[in-house]
């Protein structure tokens, strides 16, 4: 496996090079809005959410955009990686390669945006007047399980799009729902402890309460929460690559 | 020792499936019973092997199956039914502008393509200044690759790919690129990648450059196989009477007639002096 992945390592880089460069052509400062569009984002955020609808709580920037954060994460590399297979379509059905190689390509370039984007996050951590301390290191879990985890939505996407055109219309409502129940502006202790739980269903929410746990809370979320966590990543992982090896010669049909 | 052994090979293709026509047309068909699914073969029961050092040319009309064959071979497709075995590593270069990015300058795109051709990165530093000099692009290498002018771009698609040292090389009309002068050193180059022992499968539409190259011959028509023989000449005089009477044969005795027509014809032949040069 991973002398298999030796082999393909200088085709994965360049394949992440020519994402960047597409992500990022005919704009003059480049690479710069990685770090200035979330920048602007969330102060547009920060302005409405706490000048117009003032919220007696405190670190609310904190609680705030580690939803808005995380969850663009999500948002951006799910519907980078469904375009994965169509857009490399002219190759793939003329030379013999990997296909899950352009998913994980689109992926890594959402991973260095989300890395620049939370370089902003802290530094608003920091002006919100968050305590640091050694627990911050166990941020690692939620971002490492992010990542995988949108590589497996990546995976089923990208081969849903392929068969299904329509599911770029349905994804979009979808996130859309996933965005509102994700309590990203609004608290979740103001719900029964019944309704509570429901939220941990949703695995964008896992993420973003873990962040919010350390931040803000200072604590490390329970044993189980990790394997709740750890669940949802590899059973999405685990669906993606079994779709791919069963229709791996299957897409082509449908380019 | 077998180099390729395709055996039986069918490949179809589903049209009007449920993807295919939309859920609409697909709640009507049903609705009225109509609805089937139209099964279409590309390739019906396509049976050859070739030796160490072969070059297999497939001659036949568009249409005939000729690339989708060539898919099955590189491992890009599986065969519906029947199967194929390679020894070796593969170099398939099929419609070969294909997959170049235009907004990537001409570097950009020469290592990318190297990349997915399966070379290595130190290969790829070792021979791009060589690439580009048989390409002669060296003005060009940073430049967009889509103010390129298409003849540039096949140019560039040829140097980069017949670089390779492969087991096998499968060519899908890929020896008509560019004008006149690099046409001659592509021809030149491809006969020394011959020389050096390769198996090899060129699909061409002139007759005269399979000729030439070729010590086998697959017929292809419709999908379905004509003819697959050794005979260069017979296969081939047959193959240009079929093109220039438009009947088909039916079997080896057929064949045969039908080549001997073909030299003991009075017509104007169709290919062209020029081409049959090549």
């Amino acid at each position: 496996m991973i002398a298999k992945f030796a082999k393909h390592l200088f085709l994965f880089e360049e394949l992440v090079k020519r994402d960047f460069k597409q992500k990022y052509k005919g704009t003059v400062i480049g690479m710069a809005w990685s770090v200035l569009s979330p920048l602007l984002n969330l102060l547009v955020l920060r302005l409405v959410f706490t000048q117009f609808f003032g919220r007696g709580m405190d670190h609310y920037t904190t609680y705030l955009f580690a939803g808005t954060v995380f969850f663009s994460f999500f948002k951006e590399a799910t519907k980078g990686g469904m375009n994965a297979l169509t857009s490399n379509a002219s190759i793939f059905t003329k030379i013999n390669v990997p296909k899950y190689l352009f998913l994980l390509s689109k992926n890594v370039s959402a991973v260095i945006n989300f890395g620049l984007t939370l370089v902003v996050f802290f530094l608003f951590c920091i002006l919100d007047g968050v305590t640091f301390g050694w627990h911050f290191l166990m941020l690692l879990y939620p971002v490492l399980y992010l990542i995988v985890f949108n590589v497996g939505v990546g995976l089923i996407l990208s081969a849903m799009y392929i068969f299904f055109r329509d599911t770029k219309y349905l994804y979009d409502v979808f996130t859309l729902l996933l965005h509102y129940c994700s309590a990203i502006f609004y608290r979740v202790e103001s719900y029964p402890e019944a309704i509570q739980r429901i939220f941990l269903v949703n695995p964008v929410y896992l993420a973003i309460k873990y962040v919010r746990v350390i931040t803000i809370d200072g604590n490390i979320p329970s044993f189980q929460y990790h394997l709740l966590m750890l669940a949802w990543a590899v059973l999405m992982v685990g669906i993606g690559a079994w779709i791919y090896k069963k229709n791996n010669h299957k897409f082509l049909y449908y380019v | 020792m077998k180099i390729i052994d395709a055996k039986g090979v069918s490949i179809r293709y589903i049209t009007g499936d449920f993807k295919n026509i939309g859920l609409k047309e697909y709640v009507l068909r049903r609705l009225q019973g109509k609805y089937t699914v139209n099964e279409f073969w590309a390739d019906r029961d396509v049976t050859f092997s070739l030796e160490k050092g072969d070059m297999m040319g497939i001659i036949g009309t568009n249409g005939a199956g000729k690339s989708t064959l060539l898919k099955a071979i590189s491992g890009i497709m599986i065969p519906t039914e029947g199967k194929v075995r390679t020894r070796g590593t593969i170099a398939a270069l099929l419609e070969l502008t294909s997959g170049f990015d235009g907004d990537l300058t001409v570097r950009e795109n020469t290592y990318l393509r190297g990349a997915l051709l399966g070379y290595t990165r130190k290969f790829m530093d070792d021979m791009y200044d060589q690439i580009i000099e048989f390409a002669e692009l060296q003005d060009f290498q940073d430049r967009p690759f889509k103010q390129l002018s298409s003849g540039m771009k096949s140019r560039l698609a040829f140097s980069i790919a017949c670089l390779v040292n492969p087991d096998i090389i499968i060519l899908d009309e890929v020896l008509s690129v560019g004008d006149g002068a690099f046409r001659k050193k592509s021809y030149d180059k491809m006969q020394e990648i011959l020389k050096s022992g390769v198996t090899g499968i060129l699909v061409s539409h002139s007759v005269g450059q399979v000729r030439d190259m070729c010590n086998k011959i697959l017929w292809l028509d419709h999908g379905k196989q004509i003819a697959f023989g050794s005979d260069v000449k017979m296969l081939c005089d047959a193959y240009e009477h079929f093109m220039a009477t438009k009947i088909l044969p039916q079997n080896e005795e057929e064949i045969r007639a039908a080549a001997e027509a073909w030299c003991n014809r009075d017509v104007v032949p169709l290919v062209l002096p020029e081409e049959k040069k090549l």
